[in-house]
């Protein structure tokens, strides 16, 4: 291979594409990392972070003319006054709906690590032997094992705070202190921890929010204002953590704007040359060269990308040779779970606006249990009093009304589940021909929906959450179910699976695409199954294991 | 297009809110502004026939949410300009048929103040628009209530359909996507207007709440007092 300017090229810059850059960079590689969307910078670029709330002109909410701009971004939280700039435009990036799928996506530096919920859980050993033990789809060609130090590298530098609960489901790591419970979750959690033989928990959220600080880095201020991008740099993003990492070697060269239109391959050689870029204010395409690709461009993103590519080889794309690429889309399903009042804490409050809640870690189909379906989830929730906006439902106008109302209600407590999604042959997503966007690049068609296990999972989601409230003395008990599709999670995994044979998977054990080794896909595409635990703290780990991986194979000249 | 739109029912969204505290997902306003700010898919804006509010609808509307929230130790509805805010949440973000509901809400309060004092709501006393309005509020409340129930009855009856052993194998999903839905009571949607405008004001987050921008600290659990005042959120 003749020189290059750059030894790597990092496709994407939101958390995977920052772990690339930031280990690549360290290992001493010069790394070109390409970014479709705007640059944002650190701080500077966070406008609304500081504002006082009532400084938005509709506080926050959204207008018919926000609908109109973005028909996908409103049909959840989202479509929001607050931090717009930081979700893409539906209209410039449309994609072909053949049943509901809601996209949400984050095309700027940093991607959706600027937006991201930030619950960072690991995997256990059970969710990578799952396939395997169910003859479900493919075994993961690794283990927790192979990734359990690699969590340790990312959990220290991107900085988890959590408890330590020795879990087998919810493999303890290398933890700053925990958010603590507040005082109503706290007595409902030592009363489920007396209840169901001991094996259901509520536990503080593990959340990637400093509290302890980290070098350039303060520990959490408590504002809760994280999606706005954070002046204190306290919670994990590309910006924060992982990119003044890559800078600060001197290797890193920042690209954005600069949409990857293609995987440049060369067929005698069976390698990717480099990537084509188009400049999406200029539109010119510029090639470029590197030994080694890494496609962090999230999960949809890195597979759109990999069907436009070496089509001259494979008609449907690099990677395309099993028939698996662009099939096993997964997402997790949620927003079923219940609520409830708490009583006998009405003297009792809290202070701080923490950015975290609890989780009850999975108990279904494990340690003896057997549902009739597969796998299982967790739950995610949180207490706190009621505030002003209970007064929409109250009775009463005038001078009282106004002053009860300025003080805090009672106290209430609920959590949704976050569930497994089966890996599906038939959940796909394929290149459009019919449709164009802004940029002439064909769009994405997606098919992809839940099915009879999500559905039974689902009637356990409602019952487990009311029937441990009401056992633990919540008065009231709802059981809910809001509706969830596929997509909602913003936890989309899939369409490019590792595996241990390439009739059967995309890539290999190591990320590699099986039919170009030097192209490593790292984000959530390369996910075998869903598990039901948060994805991303695990497309680090993978990412920093691909990483280190690539670097070796360079040294010996094996890519 | 698909079916897209997860219509959830106002009041569920305050539930929705109690449940995804925890996060700073939700940006709080777009949950209480309720139904009326999601609409159908394809619907199109239509201009307002009956035009642009006026400077004297703003002043009316200053004065209803006033007589829902009055000055006492702290300022009220109208020193923080809460009749523009509503004036302009309903220009922006209802409907054609929410925004006629409220306009012929505005009139239907003028009417009643005549009736029952005489007088135009503008000229009434403070002591008669809060006399009106408690009457309002008891018909809102009960209109809404019936409402909610209804709602509450279908959502029920999904979630017992989806339950149990031998529900029918229908999509994960869907539980509040329900029909086409009764419209709001105007009084609720003046009311949560002003709830919304005047609490989400910066005399709302300071005055009427305590705010800290930057508490600094988490404290789990605090002694509360009756009579004090709640902290303010932000997301």
């Amino acid at each position: 291979m003749p020189k290059t300017e750059y030894d790597a090229i990092v496709v994407g810059s939101g958390i995977s594409g920052g772990w690339a850059a930031k280990e690549l960079t360290e290992k001493g590689l010069r790394v070109l990392l390409l970014e479709r969307g705007r640059n944002v910078e650190h701080i500077k670029d966070y406008v609304n972070a500081t504002k006082g709330p009532w400084e938005y002109p509709h506080r926050g909410g959204r207008t018919k003319s926000m609908e109109e701009l973005y028909p996908v971004l409103k049909r959840d939280y989202p479509l929001n006054e607050k931090n717009l700039s930081f979700w893409a435009s539906d209209k410039d990036s449309p994609y072909t709906e053949v049943k509901r799928f809601d996209w949400y996506r984050g095309y700027q530096v940093g991607g959706r690590s600027l937006t991201w919920g930030r619950q960072s859980y690991r995997w256990s050993a059970f969710d990578f032997e799952a396939n395997l033990r169910d003859g479900i789809a493919t075994d993961w060609p690794i283990r927790y094992a192979d990734l359990a130090p690699w969590y340790d590298h990312v959990e220290r530098h991107a900085g988890i705070s959590g408890s330590h609960e020795k879990l087998p489901q919810l493999p303890d790591g290398q933890f700053q202190p925990a958010m603590p419970l507040n005082c109503g979750e706290e007595l409902v959690a030592g009363r489920l921890g007396k209840l169901f033989d001991g094996r259901r928990h509520i536990i503080p959220g593990r959340v990637a929010n400093l509290t302890r600080q980290l070098p350039d880095r303060l520990d959490c201020q408590y504002r809760n204002a994280c999606w706005l991008g954070c002046p204190y740099g306290a919670y994990f993003s590309t910006q924060s953590s992982t990119l003044p990492a890559a800078v600060k070697t001197g290797r890193l060269t920042l690209r954005p704007l600069s949409i990857v239109s293609e995987v440049l391959y060369d067929r005698a050689r069976k390698r990717a040359t480099g990537v084509r870029v188009l400049d999406a204010v200029t539109e010119q395409t510029i090639d470029y060269h590197a030994p080694v690709i890494f496609l962090c461009a999230s999960t949809l993103n890195s597979t759109w990308l990999l069907m436009r590519s070496a089509t001259d080889v494979w008609p449907d794309g690099l990677g395309s040779s099993s028939g698996e690429l662009g099939h096993n889309l997964m997402d997790h399903h949620f927003r079923a779970g219940a609520e409830g009042k708490l009583e006998g804490l009405d003297d009792k409050y809290y202070y701080g606006r923490r950015p975290n809640g609890f989780y009850v870690p999975r108990y279904r189909n494990l340690f003896g249990d057997k549902r009739e379906y597969l796998r299982g989830f967790g739950y995610q929730g949180g207490a706190g009093r009621d505030g002003w906006s209970r007064a929409v439902a109250e009775l009463g106008v005038g001078a009282q009304f106004k002053d009860a109302m300025s003080q805090p209600g009672g106290w209430d407590i609920g959590a949704t589940a976050f569930a497994e999604m089966l890996p599906n042959h038939a959940n796909q997503v394929s290149l459009d021909q019919t449709k164009k966007d802004k940029w002439g690049l064909p769009v994405l068609k997606i098919d992809c929906a839940t099915g009879e296990n999500e559905r039974l999972m689902r009637r356990d989601m409602i019952n487990d959450m009311a029937e441990m409230l009401d056992q633990c003395g919540v008065k009231n008990v709802e059981p809910f179910d809001y509706g969830s599709f596929p997509g909602m999670g913003i936890h989309e995994m899939g369409t490019a699976r590792m595996g241990r044979d390439p009739k059967t998977s995309v890539l290999n054990a190591h990320n590699q695409v099986w039919d170009a080794p030097n192209v490593f896909v790292t984000d959530g595409s390369c996910m075998a199954s869903s598990a039901c635990q948060n994805p991303s703290l695990t497309y680090m780990a993978i990412t920093a294991r691909a990483a280190d991986f690539a670097v070796n194979e360079l040294k010996r000249n094996n890519l | 297009m698909p079916s897209n739109e997860v219509m959830t029912e106002r009041e569920l969204i305050t539930r929705r809110e109690a449940v995804f505290r925890v996060t700073a997902l939700l940006g709080g306003v777009a949950l209480v502004g309720g139904s009326a700010l999601l609409t159908a898919c394809g619907e199109q804006r239509q201009a307002n026939p009956e035009g642009p509010f006026t400077a004297e609808d703003i002043a009316f509307l200053d004065e209803v949410a006033d007589t829902i929230l009055p000055a006492t130790s702290t300022p009220g509805a109208k020193a923080a300009q809460t009749g523009a805010f509503m004036a302009m949440m309903v220009n922006d973000g209802y409907d054609a048929r929410d925004r006629e509901i409220f306009r012929k809400g505005m009139r239907t309060i003028d009417d009643a103040t005549q009736k029952a004092h005489n007088v135009s709501f503008m000229k009434a006393t403070p002591q008669q628009r809060l006399a009106v309005l408690e009457v309002i509020d008891r018909e809102q409340k009960s209109y809404s209530d019936a409402r909610r129930e209804e709602q509450r009855k279908k959502s029920l009856a999904w979630l017992s359909d989806q339950r149990q052993e031998s529900a029918p194998g229908a999509n994960a999903g869907a539980a509040t996507a329900v029909t086409e839905k009764p419209s709001a009571h105007y009084f609720r949607m003046m009311k949560e207007l002003a709830l919304l405008g005047y609490f989400t004001s910066e005399i709302g987050y300071t005055q009427a709440q305590r705010y800290e921008e930057s508490p600094g600290r988490y404290d789990p659990c605090v002694p509360y007092k009756p009579g004090e005042k709640s902290w303010a959120p932000h997301a």
